[in-house]
């Protein structure tokens, strides 16, 4: 991220490093009359420089990461979702018990209208298999973060691509991607993201992963495409055809890293929205049809809508989680959003 | 103007075509297509190929397109695989439940959204606005199935004040004029039947308006924000206009308009979500349509007409707001 474009402070950073030396080398060769000048100057660029030098230059980024160090909520955000990854990461060694093990002192207890619930060994109670519900809470965090990544991480790679070619392109390719953008927009996400799952002859996780990165395929293309056509006619893009860059590295060195803070924003605000959309599919009984897997969204849109007049905590307990990992990321996106907004730098 | 309108509605028509195609060629490419669902994964080959045939599937799928567009034009939309009555019946029969859901959750999610919004600017880092700003951030976060479920269970089953699902009580004697309950009780001075709609629309509507709702109070927060900074708003003060006069000429007229399209946009989620909603409420409008032709065999006429009409729907919404934009704002000249 050393590009120089993306630091567009580093004009009084050059001046409080330069002057002193460009004007020391100045004295001896310079005749007199415009050594008293340039002597006025040198008095002027010191003042500048020292006023200048405790803040020093600041790229976009890191005076980004200062001001969303300093906002509670998006701390808050942040929080949230370390806190997400790390149970994610070690979810088998914070689970008491196998999530896929039935216990027979919980299956003994199964009826049709009741299901265990709390007790010392199994904190949560049991899930209707007889299995132990906090364990399945814990390894669904790990689903739930692989449905919730690998949806946006898709959507965001098409979606860049599609962006970057009609951005970088311009004219017929331009046009052509776009008018089939549009084509995805004229649907609203969950209706796309329904019709794709039921053209899948058989729903799988991967179906329901890919239906929703396709939604975010448009929203990515359009974010990135509008952000590359409006630096062509910028100055510094305009500078580096002048030095007689190539068209590719303009693109993919000037261009592209430029643009990619708004669509990283975006990411983060999209994987809220993806876990709540995997959810929502699952609920539609178009999600995975591995009931047997530990993940949010399927647990409550499968076992917590089926039991939910026999034990309503089945569909409790990962709703929350659901409900508070997306304001996690909901939460952290906006802060970056507001972070990289001149309008709120002071 | 109107050589804006006519070059919108081309481009409207172009991008319907586009997902028409698409959508056409997708839905019979893909195995386990309407014939497996028609007889059953053990039918005899001779069987399915006659049925194959019956259905016209048998031919290349540019004369089936061919065909499709044809017959659509005329307004036949072909007949639905599971029911065997004509597409724009079945449609025809769900369309009105959805609208009347939708419009109900739009009314509360404007009502509510847009003074909410506007208090929570003025009040700013006050309580108000915090739990407002909470309330939209919850509101966006929640899965509004899941609050389906909640606000059904704590209002049907526990407190009994809300019907638990469906459109109408069983027993009430309406009379069916437009489809819409509640319009239709008014028609036909049957009060009761339209006091009995209301009452089961309430809760959907609740549900459904949740996300509208949470990204208006937001969209208005902000959009008024910025609005009170403005110079002109000072002047007005400074003049000593009247708070009325100036909460309603400058600033809601100036920062009404995010707003609007907001408005728009919000179509596409009432949409998503009344798949959700009428599912939890048992509602029976256009979103169990889908639901059911999804999950009892690929139901291709319904599903291909349902994907049109929903894409139709939001795209002509969103035209109608950005040409509302210009009689709004008049510095707005709609190129």
């Amino acid at each position: 991220m050393s590009d120089p474009i993306i630091q567009p402070m580093v004009g009084p950073q050059r001046e409080s490093v330069d002057p002193s030396s460009v004007t020391e080398k100045r004295e001896g060769t310079l005749p007199r009359g415009i050594d008293r000048l340039g002597e006025r100057k040198r008095a002027r660029l010191e003042q500048l420089a020292q006023a200048t030098a405790d803040q020093g230059g600041v790229s976009l980024v890191r005076d980004a990461l200062r001001r969303l160090r300093r906002n509670p909520t998006a701390m808050v955000g942040a929080g949230i979702v370390a806190l997400f990854v790390l149970v994610a990461i070690f979810a088998p060694l914070l689970a008491p018990h196998d999530p896929a093990q039935r216990f027979d002192e919980l299956t003994k207890n199964l009826t049709v209208d009741s299901i265990p619930g709390a007790s010392s060994e199994f904190p949560l109670g049991s899930d209707p298999l007889g299995r132990d519900f906090l364990s399945r809470m814990i390894h669904g965090s790990r689903q739930t973060l692989f449905v919730g990544v690998l949806a946006t991480l898709i959507g965001l790679i098409l979606g860049v691509l599609v962006g970057a070619l009609a951005g970088a392109f311009g004219g017929w390719v331009d046009n052509i991607l776009m008018r089939f953008t549009d084509v995805m927009l004229a649907l609203p996400a969950l209706l796309l993201a329904i019709s794709l799952v039921a053209l899948a002859s058989r729903s799988s996780q991967w179906t329901v992963i890919f239906a929703v990165a396709i939604v975010n395929v448009p929203i990515f293309a359009r974010l990135l495409r509008g952000s590359m056509l409006a630096q062509r006619e910028s100055d510094h893009v305009l500078a580096a055809r002048a030095l007689g860059v190539k068209r590719g590295a303009i693109v993919l060195r000037h261009m592209l890293p430029n643009a990619m803070t708004a669509v990283i924003v975006q990411a983060t605000l999209t994987l809220s929205t993806a876990i709540l959309e995997a959810a929502s599919l699952s609920f539609l009984g178009l999600g995975d049809p591995d009931i047997n897997r530990a993940e949010w969204g399927l647990m409550l849109g499968v076992d917590g809508q089926r039991y939910f007049e026999v034990r309503p905590e089945l569909a409790y307990f990962p709703a929350l989680a659901i409900i508070v990992v997306a304001l996690g990321f909901t939460l952290l996106g906006e802060g970056m959003r507001e972070a990289i907004d001149p309008k709120s730098r002071r | 103007m109107l050589r804006v309108i006519v070059r919108r509605l081309l481009q409207l028509v172009v991008t319907l075509i586009g997902l028409s195609a698409l959508v056409f060629v997708w839905l019979r490419n893909l195995p386990g297509g309407p014939v497996e669902a028609l007889l059953g994964e053990r039918a005899t080959p001779e069987r399915r190929a006659l049925l194959t045939k019956a259905l016209g599937y048998d031919q290349p799928i540019l004369v089936q397109y061919a065909k499709f567009m044809q017959r659509l034009l005329t307004g036949d939309f072909g007949n639905s695989i599971r029911s065997g009555d004509p597409v724009t019946e079945v449609i025809g029969r769900a369309f009105p439940a959805t609208v009347e859901l939708a419009a109900a959750a739009m009314i509360i999610a404007i009502g509510l959204g847009v003074p909410l919004g506007y208090l929570a600017a003025r009040h700013r880092g006050r309580l108000l606005d915090n739990l407002s700003i909470g309330g939209t951030l919850l509101g966006i976060s929640i899965p509004i199935f899941f609050l389906g479920y909640l606000l059904k269970d704590v209002f049907t089953q526990n407190m009994h004040w809300f019907p638990p699902s469906g459109r109408i009580s069983t027993g009430v004697d309406n009379t069916d004029v437009t489809g819409f309950f509640v319009l239709d009780g008014l028609l036909t001075r049957e009060f009761d039947a339209t006091g009995d709609a209301l009452w089961h629309l309430i809760l959907p509507a609740i549900t459904l308006a949740t996300i509208p709702l949470a990204v208006i109070v937001r969209i208005t927060r902000a959009s008024v924000l910025d609005v009170l900074n403005e110079d002109y708003v000072r002047t007005a003060e400074a003049k000593g206009l009247r708070h009325k006069t100036i909460r309603g000429r400058h600033i809601l007229r100036n920062g009404l308009l995010p707003v609007v399209t907001t408005i728009g946009l919000q179509t596409g989620a009432l949409l998503s979500g009344a798949v959700l909603t009428e599912r939890v409420y048992n509602w029976g409008g256009l979103g169990t349509l889908i639901y059911d032709s999804i999950s009892g065999g690929r139901d291709y006429p319904v599903l291909q007409a349902l994907i049109l009409l929903a894409a139709l729907v939001f795209v002509l919404v969103n035209l109608l707001v950005d040409l509302s934009y210009a009689f709004i704002d008049p510095r707005v000249r709609v190129r």
